[in-house]
């Protein structure tokens, strides 16, 4: 037997992967020379703090061979039996229909002439298509590379996607400090060397980073934490469920009501404007519109003083725990937590989301944000990082073969309609839908003023779906809309191109298998998103850039994604344009060239040795996180997507129209001025499905579906069944793994709802089956499921309003948006009714 | 001669699984005679996590027990196995020959750690060898110690005064009651070369409450403890709470919460289970 070892990435770590006789035998964290790791040293406390020279990948990455060779890979093209491109199509059979193998020949040429009439009848614009994100890894295979490079060719109408991770942040923080090219996200440098040195408490808010883990770095930061913690550094834990970091970390818990966090912010704000707690010469210094806000804190424009015994009956919270927190947080240097990036977290995903993560920012310019100890950082990102060797990342105009310079032909769609992802059902459904918002709005915050309206004038409906991936049962919201679009005539082809079966897969007429990052070639940075979130490869304690080596050939009849397009833009007869003449190592190559790698080590060495360490320099210096903002001088940190920054008259300023942080927005005031769902200053709005909502009566508990903790959103769920044996995972009963839901003991009594009994969560949106977790880590009145369950299941195929076996319990959530003008996802403001199932 | 350990510190485990599943993957269909035959899917846990729930609302805590074969000194797996089934190498780990094991079903219920497994299909026993077929390959340690990324397991040499897992033990041995090195189930009499630091207990929790004075937390309130020949005074701290950790199990203790100008607050308790006593309001004497 010969053995060989190959180096890859994933999405949640760099990888060895062992191959005997073609077949993959093991997937360990990459094992790296011991020579080259340099690791750096933070000092603080009389301590040194050091990472071991080492990759700590997330638990299901452990999984990975598993996942390659799972039942559920796509084996062949397939063909929907009662599809007949030239004859009765039965749309409305999708979901419910039987699937026939047919040749890669014949899968191609009916994709091929469907396009061709699709296009001829309606023109381009007709044809949509999206990926779902994060099954692979590499920014040559990427959703961002052969993807849009084919269909921008086509002409094709995108679809954009909401920030779903969030949604608060984006729509809300953005008019409060800026960072909208971080889509609301604070800047994360050098915070792990400030929270070592400076902080004395961290107040975590909706967020659980052990368990969502700063995106891509897997458990890297896991040891960051155990430092803090072992240092005696004090924790808050502000969730309706004491989540895997209050577990690990063993902090205050407090746990509010869903939906009234924003009732909590201000009670503090009130605490800090009455005791004269706050740091008064920041708040005139470096924000504007606090003269707007205090009186609406102190009940002053509307009677309601928003005093802690307020905020109580609003959370359930005691007056006196929101006081002293208060007062803590005043008295201690403190970090807010408030999500895995620093935002984040449920509690932006919910009615009015956008007041909770506005109030995150607020509160912490009240105590001075920027200085030591006082940011808003994750704890999952900004170790000391050497960010002058570039290296593309997915999301980077310059890593992706569609728009980066290395590629001669770099295809423009000129169709400018656009449909937005949440409301893509109704699109179909019901047009016209209309929505304020382009997209991830990185590029300025008046992009968050656009109106689109679908249809657009002069260009078609949609008529061809080109779906790769499909998640959305369990990942978006009010999810079962999905299956009613896809039964709609009015989608008179859908392709479905995913390495395994996923929820919508089997809604398509032609499913194509594509193959994994272990059966191609690739190259790719960890935790490198590039784009609006530069940097992120500060999560792990060494950049590393891997040679994603090709392990072993496509399986069955999988082929790449790159040769997917390839074949089909060969029948339509554009091939050369496809591909400029070269392969998917050329591009790899072409993407090294273009990067600073070539200054470090030869191509030939880093293609036989699969991965190249980018070390701190000796001279390394930290710029600690809006540092500069907090003394007035200009930005040192080395964020380039920051505009002002190489402005010298305003490169002390943040991204607002006024430069500071504003309790009263001015982007905010210019566009919306009368909106009372997001108000030029913020403001508590009880949820519109809360327990103030007429509906409560009928279904009085509350769901809170976070991201999950042993998957990548839905990703290697269903496809790597020894998570299965992980009980906070899928509980195996009665040989199905059930997803769990979690309830407290005193809602589970009344109900004769055991530990491990099969319960229905349903509201008037559908139904779910779930396996009960009675548990005295959940609020009373909360229901927890983690979002993104991969399996649909229904016990009705092909009826969208069956009863789901699988999990999705985004089958229950609403479609509603955060707000009239914010149009982001609210899966945590929903209501729903539990009982114990009988079959 | 050696003792190859593992020493596992609960209170930095997070229960990430990273353990249980590089030992699935380094397993799972992976043959590595002589030492061990594939792991199946089904039934298999040599790296079982015991996940423990602690404690009442508001006043949760959860800890994970990673529990792999314990490599006892004096391993009653190794008694209970014919033919030599079971045996101790000279670098202590403990080995089920996956040949001679055939048919030999008591050599799984003669743990008291449950940490052998049936493996139906092949009527052997299964369980973790420390990856000893690496670590003969020149491989520092096993894949569960490797994968961990908190750094709540060491590996090495228990009778080597200079491994780094012998100078942990000795330091956590010299640092006090709460980083305590102990056996899992020291009563089992097995002597164990898997160790632990933190193995929970018991603990009762509250939030002492003062009846004139609901709206603000009543902080550094003096609470005692006393039973099972020890005495511990402690103060409530910002919030009013108060926590004693690391109690024996089925024990009596009586609790005193007393302030100048209240009643003092008396209660019994037996650690049958983590308790959390609520709020305990102290009455105001004026």
């Amino acid at each position: 037997m010969t053995e060989k070892v190959f180096t890859n990435c994933t999405n949640a770590g760099p990888v060895s992967v062992y191959v005997k006789d073609g077949k993959v035998t093991r997937v360990r964290p990459l094992v790296a020379d011991q020579k080259d790791f340099k690791p750096w040293v933070i000092e603080a406390g009389g301590n040194k703090y050091s990472p071991k020279k080492k990759f700590n990948i997330a638990p299901y990455v452990h999984g990975e061979r598993r996942r390659l060779y799972s039942d559920e890979r796509i084996k062949y093209p397939m063909k929907r039996v009662d599809f007949d491109p030239n004859g009765e199509r039965n749309p409305q059979n999708r979901g419910k229909s039987a699937y026939q193998r047919i040749s890669w020949d014949e899968a191609i040429s009916i994709i091929a002439s469907e396009i061709t009439r699709i296009q001829n009848t309606y023109g381009g614009s007709a044809i949509t298509g999206m990926t779902s994100s994060h099954h692979n890894w590499g920014i040559v295979g990427y959703k961002m590379g052969p993807f849009p490079r084919f269909m921008n060719m086509l002409e094709f109408t995108p679809v954009f996607d909401n920030p779903d991770s969030w949604e608060g942040w984006h729509w809300g923080a953005t008019h409060t400090y800026g960072f909208y090219w971080r889509l609301g996200m604070p800047e994360p440098y050098d915070m792990l060397g400030d929270a070592l040195q400076n902080a004395e408490m961290i107040v975590f808010w909706s967020n659980d980073p052990d368990t969502t883990r700063g995106t891509y770095t897997g458990q890297d930061s896991s040891l960051w934490r155990t430092w803090l913690k072992e240092k005696g550094v004090k924790t808050v834990f502000i969730d309706p469920f004491h989540n895997f970091t209050a577990g690990a970390m063993e902090g205050k818990w407090l746990a509010p009501r869903l939906g009234t966090d924003t009732a909590l912010a201000m009670a503090i704000a009130y605490v800090w404007i009455t005791e004269e707690l706050y740091d008064k010469e920041y708040v005139k210094n470096r924000t504007i519109g606090f003269d707007e806000f205090k009186p609406y804190v102190l009940g002053e424009t509307d009677n309601t003083p928003k005093t802690p015994e307020w905020a109580e009956q609003e959370s359930g919270i005691k007056a006196r725990v929101i006081r002293t927190l208060a007062r803590e947080w005043a008295a201690k240097r403190t970090i807010l937590s408030a999500g895995a990036r620093g935002g984040e977290g449920g509690a932006c995903r919910t009615a009015f989301g956008t007041e909770w993560a506005r109030m995150m920012v607020l509160l912490q310019a009240m105590q001075g944000l920027g200085k030591p100890g006082r940011s808003i950082w994750g704890t999952t990102m900004g170790a000391p990082s050497d960010v002058d060797v570039w290296f593309p990342a997915y999301a980077d105009l310059q890593g992706r073969m569609s728009t980066a310079k290395i590629a001669k032909h770099r295809p423009a769609n000129p169709t400018k309609q656009r449909l937005w992802r949440l409301t893509l059902p109704e699109a179909v459904l019901n047009p016209p839908v209309s929505w304020y918002g382009e997209g991830f709005c990185g590029q300025s915050l008046e992009q968050q003023f656009k109106h689109f309206q679908y249809p657009m004038e002069g260009y078609s409906e949609v008529k061809m779906f080109y779906r790769y991936g499909g998640s959305f049962m369990g990942t978006l919201s009010d999810t079962s809309k999905w299956v009613r679009m896809y039964q709609s005539p009015k989608l008179e082809f859908i392709v479905n191109q995913d390495v395994w079966y996923n929820s919508e897969t089997r809604m398509a007429d032609i499913i194509l298998p594509a193959c994994t990052n272990f059966e191609r070639d690739d190259v790719g940075e960890w935790g490198a998103c590039g784009g609006y979130t530069c940097h992120a490869s500060s999560g792990a304690n060494f950049r590393i850039v891997v040679r994603e080596q090709k392990c072993i050939e496509p399986m069955w009849e999988s082929k790449s994604d790159y040769e997917i397009f390839t074949l089909i833009a060969d029948k339509l007869g554009r091939k050369e344009e496809f591909t400029e003449g070269k392969s998917e190592l050329d591009w790899c190559k072409a993407f090294f060239d273009s990067s600073d790698l070539p200054k470090l080590i030869d191509w030939e060495t880093f293609d036989k040795k699969g991965y190249y360490i980018i070390n701190i320099k000796d001279d390394y210096k930290p710029t600690p996180a809006l540092r500069w903002f907090a003394e007035g001088r200009a930005c040192d940190t080395p964020d380039p997507n920051n505009p002002k920054r190489t402005v010298p008259e305003k490169a002390n300023q943040l991204g607002t129209f006024s430069g500071k942080i504003e309790f009263a927005s001015e982007s905010l005031r210019q566009y919306f001025p009368d909106d009372d769902e997001r108000p030029v200053s913020p403001k508590y709005i009880p949820s519109f499905e809360g327990h103030h909502s007429e509906i409560f009566k009928k279904y009085s508990l509350q769901l809170l579906s976070p991201h999950p903790r042993f998957t990548f959103h839905c990703h290697y769920d269903k496809h790597t069944d020894w998570l299965d044996d992980i009980p906070v995972h899928r509980i195996k009963k009665d040989g199905y793994a059930w997803w769990p839901a979690r309830l407290h003991p005193s809602d589970a009594e009344p109900r004769n709802i055991q530990n491990g009994d099969i319960v229905r969560l349903y509201n008037d949106r559908g139904s779910v089956l779930c396996c009960a977790v009675v548990t005295e880590r959940v609020r009373p009145g909360v229901i927890h499921s983690y979002a993104s369950s991969a399996k649909y299941d229904p016990l009705s195929p092909g009826n969208a309003d069956s009863i789901d076996k699988g999990g999705c319990v985004n089958i229950l959530t609403p479609s509603r948006m955060v707000s009239k003008n914010a149009p982001g996802m609210t899966p945590n403001s929903c209501l729903i009714e539990i009982e114990k199932w009988e079959g | 001669m050696a003792r190859k350990g593992i020493l596992i510190d609960i209170n930095r485990c997070t229960g990430c699984y990273n353990c249980f599943l590089a030992c699935r993957d380094e397993h799972f269909g992976n043959d590595y005679l002589p030492f061990s035959a594939a792991q199946p899917l089904n039934g298999q846990f040599w790296m079982r996590i015991n996940e423990i729930e602690r404690g009442k609302f508001p006043r949760p805590k959860v800890a994970y027990i990673p529990n792999p074969c314990m490599h006892c000194k004096a391993a009653p797996c190794i008694a209970a196995a014919k033919d030599e089934a079971v045996y101790k190498r000279p670098d202590g780990v403990v080995v089920i020959d996956p040949v001679k094991s055939k048919g030999q079903k008591e050599i799984v219920n003669a743990c008291p750690y449950r940490a052998i497994h049936w493996n139906d299909e092949m009527q052997i026993p299964q369980k973790c060898t420390m990856c000893v077929h690496r670590l003969d390959e020149g491989e520092r340690e096993p894949r569960c110690v490797e994968s961990c990324p908190s750094g709540a397991m060491y590996f090495g040499d228990l009778d080597d005064p200079s491994s780094e897992i012998a100078t942990v033990i000795k330091a956590a041995s010299n640092a006090g009651n709460s980083s305590k090195v102990e056996a899992f189930h020291p009563e089992y009499g097995t002597d164990p070369s898997v160790l632990y630091i933190g193995i929970p207990k018991r603990f009762v929790a509250g939030e002492v409450v003062l009846s004139d004075n609901s709206g603000e937390c009543a902080h550094s309130v003096k609470i005692t403890l006393e039973g099972n020949g020890e005495k511990r005074v402690i103060l409530s701290d910002s919030y009013g709470d108060f926590e004693f950790e690391g109690l024996e199990k089925n024990t009596d203790y009586k609790i005193t919460v007393e302030k100048d100008g209240y009643a003092t607050y008396k209660t019994q308790i037996f650690t049958k289970t983590d308790l959390n006593l609520g709020e305990v309001v102290l009455s105001s004497l004026k």
